[in-house]
């Protein structure tokens, strides 16, 4: 603690220090710092979105809007996101791709905004009582105005200006170390004032307890006029700096300014230390007191091929083209132009780039000032570069690594502690392009990162995914058992339940027909009529084929195959039956010779259709009963092949009822034997008339019907025959 | 002849005694699985693309620690191969050209208005960067797509393209410094 304040007093007391390394560019400087800064007017903008490092915002405007300087046109994310601005009134004329302000030259999203000339912004919203705001709400204004920020990195300054750890100093980057570029130095000249309303908001944001803003020793005009604006803050310390490149970088002015060094990996923030830039506390004074977004910003345009190096105020987004038709520029073979500076900045390979929040200078260097870099020569291990890194690193080491790939060794030997401030290449007699093999290597490692991470996942995702397969597969299995074990259970209960159903059904309606069994419902009648006279049929003809020895294929003719086989192995079991009963015939005829007249009269007193029916299917089981008594006495095996054969013979609609009414017919012939008599005329003519009902309903059916009708007909006649003689 | 006798006893003793503490470690200190086969699994790609001829990367991996060729996987390409030179202590060599080459990454496309929704893409995808139901258009999760190809064959109306993932300020590197081209005259 104690040799904390102590630190704090030695920064107080006006010391400053020094960081290893560095070099002596020629500054070029006095090109472009001589006069005002000139507002630029433009016909076209390019408004990139992503004019910040974070997350890009929504568009929320259309193609075809009327838009307003000053006017949002897109909505910010959460997380690290910002919004651009409209720069000009006009109307959005298109909004896709365009080259965007980066190395590579590549296009992102722009929105072009043809001017109307006009200027038409939008109402200024001043924050003046915003000492007693909120902080959270100041800093969301600093991200609704789109400020970030301007020394080159475009980091959303609401981020910085809420940090999570306590800020002791809060240090204003005025160095403006790179040569030619004089944004900051015309800005502070002419705009103090409004810099150091800055400076405070962002003091009290922050909480720091001393605000130190470090200018090189170069900017006189600068300094002075700091210092007169900042004379009534005793927080505020200006700080002269020697000029030295690259005093401008971040750890480097700390180093310079409070002999603290960012951990490696690190940010200022973790040794209390919050930077900001020049440009970033105008801008923050404007959209806090003026209530102005952050649609312009101060751009060096320079270089000997420039008739008239200057300041400007650009809207952001104005195409470099347009810059330089305003400046004079007087294009030379192969021109080259330079986004940034000398030292840092990228080149430009189309002149509609745009400027955006992070753009500062815009060099036309001639030839003979920024000559072309010569061939690249071996290293000759002279260890200037070593000598010059502001990051003390060994340049020369990172290059071999960096040229063979040694990803592992670069980031032992810290890699990305490296700047980019380019002073190793610059000072290289064998004109070894460093930082080019280092950004290489960055970029590299960085894909080798991501990669790692997405493979990683692509991992889990397969293992995850063979382990669910596995999963489903062992599921689909026991599922398969388990639905394999219901389905035998199933099948025996289902059997016997059937069975027991059929059994029951047969009950009840033998329960139900005994007292009105000619009565008995209409289309049941006409399936159990039929089937009973067909097995009536059957068994009768087989009895008499049995006895006259006739052929069994009489008998089969209307059946099929299977059925013939079967037919005739009940035929011969109930011929031997019927010859036993023969006896019992006469026995019963009897009975239902009594039963015969109250049937009859029932039924006339219905309609004739169904007294024939009812006749017929009273007949039918009258002889039915005559076999029936047989296989009653028979095991029950005989009745169940019966009920079997009638099944081929109907259609599957009407199968289950054929069984039910099988059923039924077996029990109705079980009361007949007891109870009825048939009447044969009557019964003749049911036989005739029951298929002509049936004709309906199927032709299969019906020519069985009418196969067995004549095979009844036969019957009742010998029957008829009998009965005579009885 | 005691001597002999009492040292032949000796070793014997000793023999047991060493036999007894081998056997104890061998159960004690067992490697479950062979800790080589994870790390050469790391170095792979995990696109589970198949085109070493095993099917998956963990198969692959076995097969390199069990002495198969490191050259055979394309998607990792000359990196990969000098990453699993340096594990396995051997040279490393160029890439098997019978499994492929070397490409640019890809993603799936598919083309969902001619998609038909039968799933079978879904179930080629090993690593389920594929949503979609049956009779529903299906898409690729493109961040999860590893770019393995294994989605085109089964597709039965061609509806999916391996297209390159395209170029952004975020994914952009800088490029190696172009080598000067001079013209000499004889």
């Amino acid at each position: 603690m104690q040799s904390e304040l102590t630190l704090l007093e030695q920064i107080k007391s006006g010391k400053i220090w020094d960081f290893p390394g560095g070099i002596h560019p020629p500054e070029q400087k006095s090109l472009s710092n001589q006069g005002d800064i000139t507002q630029i007017s433009v016909k076209t903008v390019y408004v990139p979105v992503a004019q910040h490092i974070g997350q890009v915002g929504e568009v929320i405007v259309r193609v075809g809007d009327q838009v307003l300087k000053g006017q949002p046109l897109t909505a910010p994310l959460e997380g690290f996101s910002l919004p651009v601005h409209a720069p000009v009134s006009g109307i959005v004329k298109h909004i896709g791709n365009h080259v965007s302000a980066h190395p590579s030259g590549l296009e992102g999203l722009t929105v072009e905004i043809e001017a109307d000339g006009l200027d038409a912004a939008i109402t200024p919203a001043p924050m003046s009582n915003w000492q007693q705001l909120d902080k959270a709400e100041v800093a969301d204004r600093l991200k609704q105005f789109g400020i970030a920020g301007l020394g080159g990195a475009a980091f959303p300054t609401y981020v910085k200006m809420q940090p999570s750890k306590d800020i002791d100093v809060l240090i204003i980057n005025a160095v403006e170390c790179e040569p030619y570029i004089t944004a900051d130095d015309v800005l502070m000249r002419y705009h103090s004032d409004d810099i150091v309303a800055g400076i405070k908001i962002l003091q009290h944001l922050v909480g720091a307890k001393a605000v130190l803003v470090g200018i090189e020793d170069n900017k006189p005009e600068a300094i002075s006029a700091m210092e007169k604006a900042s004379a009534d803050s005793d927080d505020i310390h200006i700080r002269v700096v020697p000029t030295k490149y690259p005093s401008g970088g971040e750890k480097q002015l700390i180093q310079v300014l409070t002999n603290r060094e960012v951990p490696t990996g690190g940010i200022p923030a973790d040794i209390g230390i919050v930077m900001q830039n020049t440009g970033t506390c105008f801008a923050v004074k404007q959209a806090i007191i003026d209530g102005v977004p952050l649609t312009q910003r101060v751009v060096t345009v320079t270089g000997d091929n420039v008739s008239s190096p200057q300041n400007l105020w650009v809207p952001l987004g104005t195409p470099v083209r347009s810059l330089l038709e305003f400046v004079g520029f007087a294009p030379e073979k192969r021109q080259k132009l330079i986004m940034g500076g000398p030292m840092m900045g990228f080149n430009i390979m189309n002149d509609l780039m745009p400027v955006v929040k992070s753009t500062n200078c815009i060099l036309v260097p001639s030839s003979s000032e920024l000559p072309e870099r010569g061939v690249e020569q071996a290293c000759i291990r002279c260890g200037l570069c070593a000598d010059a890194c502001p990051a003390e690193l060994l340049p020369q080491q990172l290059q071999w690594f960096a040229k063979a790939k040694d990803h592992e060794k670069l980031e032992e030997y810290n890699l990305f502690d490296c700047i980019e401030c380019g002073a190793c290449s610059y000072v290289c007699p064998s004109q070894i392009p460093l930082v080019q093999y280092y950004r290489i290597g960055k970029a590299e490692i960085r894909e080798e990162r991501e990669e790692k991470i997405k493979s990683d996942k692509a991992k889990k995702r397969f293992e995850e995914r063979q382990a669910r397969l596995e999963r489903e597969k062992e599921e689909r299995l026991q599922r398969h058992k388990e639905a394999a074990e219901k389905r035998k259970k199933a099948l025996e209960k289902d059997d016997s339940a059937k069975d027991k159903i059929a059994a029951a059904l047969a009950r009840a309606k033998a329960k139900k027909q005994e007292p009105a069994e000619p009565q008995a419902d209409e289309p049941q009648d006409k399936v159990a009529a039929a089937i009973a006279r067909a097995k009536a049929k059957k068994a009768e003809k087989q009895a008499e084929q049995e006895k006259t020895v006739n052929s069994q294929a009489d008998a089969s003719s209307g059946g099929d195959a299977q059925k013939d086989k079967v037919a005739a192995a009940i035929a011969r079991a109930k011929a031997k039956k019927a010859e036993k009963q023969a006896q019992q015939e006469q026995a019963d005829a009897v009975n239902e010779a009594n039963a015969a007249p109250e049937a009859e009269s029932a039924e006339d007193a219905e309609d004739a259709k169904k007294a024939k029916v009812a006749a017929a299917i009273a007949r039918a089981k009258a002889k039915k009963a005559e076999q029936q008594a047989q296989q009653e006495q028979d095991a029950e095996a005989t009745t169940g092949a019966e009920v079997e054969t009638t099944e081929p013979e109907l259609s599957a609609e009407q199968e289950r009822k054929a069984k039910v009414a099988a059923a039924i017919a077996k029990a109705k012939a079980k009361q007949a034997e007891k109870t009825e008599t048939p009447t044969e005329q009557p019964a003749s003519e049911a036989v005739e008339t029951a298929p002509e009902s049936k004709s309906a309903d199927e032709l299969r059916k019906e020519k069985v019907a009418a196969a067995i009708a004549k095979a009844k007909a036969k019957k009742l006649a010998a029957e008829q025959a009998g009965k005579d003689k009885e | 002849m005691l001597t002999i006798l009492f040292s032949i006893l000796a070793l014997a003793a000793l023999a047991v005694v060493f036999g007894a503490i081998l056997g104890y470690a061998s159960v004690r200190f067992k490697v479950e699985d062979d800790p080589l086969v994870d790390q050469i699994n790391d170095l792979l790609p995990q696109t589970q693309c198949g085109q070493c001829g095993y099917p998956g990367c963990k198969p692959y991996a076995e097969a390199i620690a069990n002495g198969d060729q490191i050259n055979k996987c394309p998607p990792g390409g000359e990196a990969t191969i000098r990453h699993l030179a340096d594990l396995m202590g051997v040279d490393a060599v160029p890439l098997d050209d019978a499994h492929g080459e070397e490409d640019v990454k890809k993603v799936a496309y598919i083309r969902e208005d001619e998609c038909i929704g039968c799933t079978k893409c879904i179930q080629a995808c090993p690593v389920d960067a594929i949503v979609g139901a049956s009779k529903a258009m299906h898409t690729v999760i493109v961040d999860e797509c590893t770019g393995c190809d294994l989605c085109v064959e089964p597709c039965p109306v061609d509806c999916i393209d391996m297209v390159p993932v395209a170029q952004t300020s975020q994914n952009w590197k800088w490029q190696e410094l172009a080598i000067p081209v001079k013209t000499v005259n004889e």
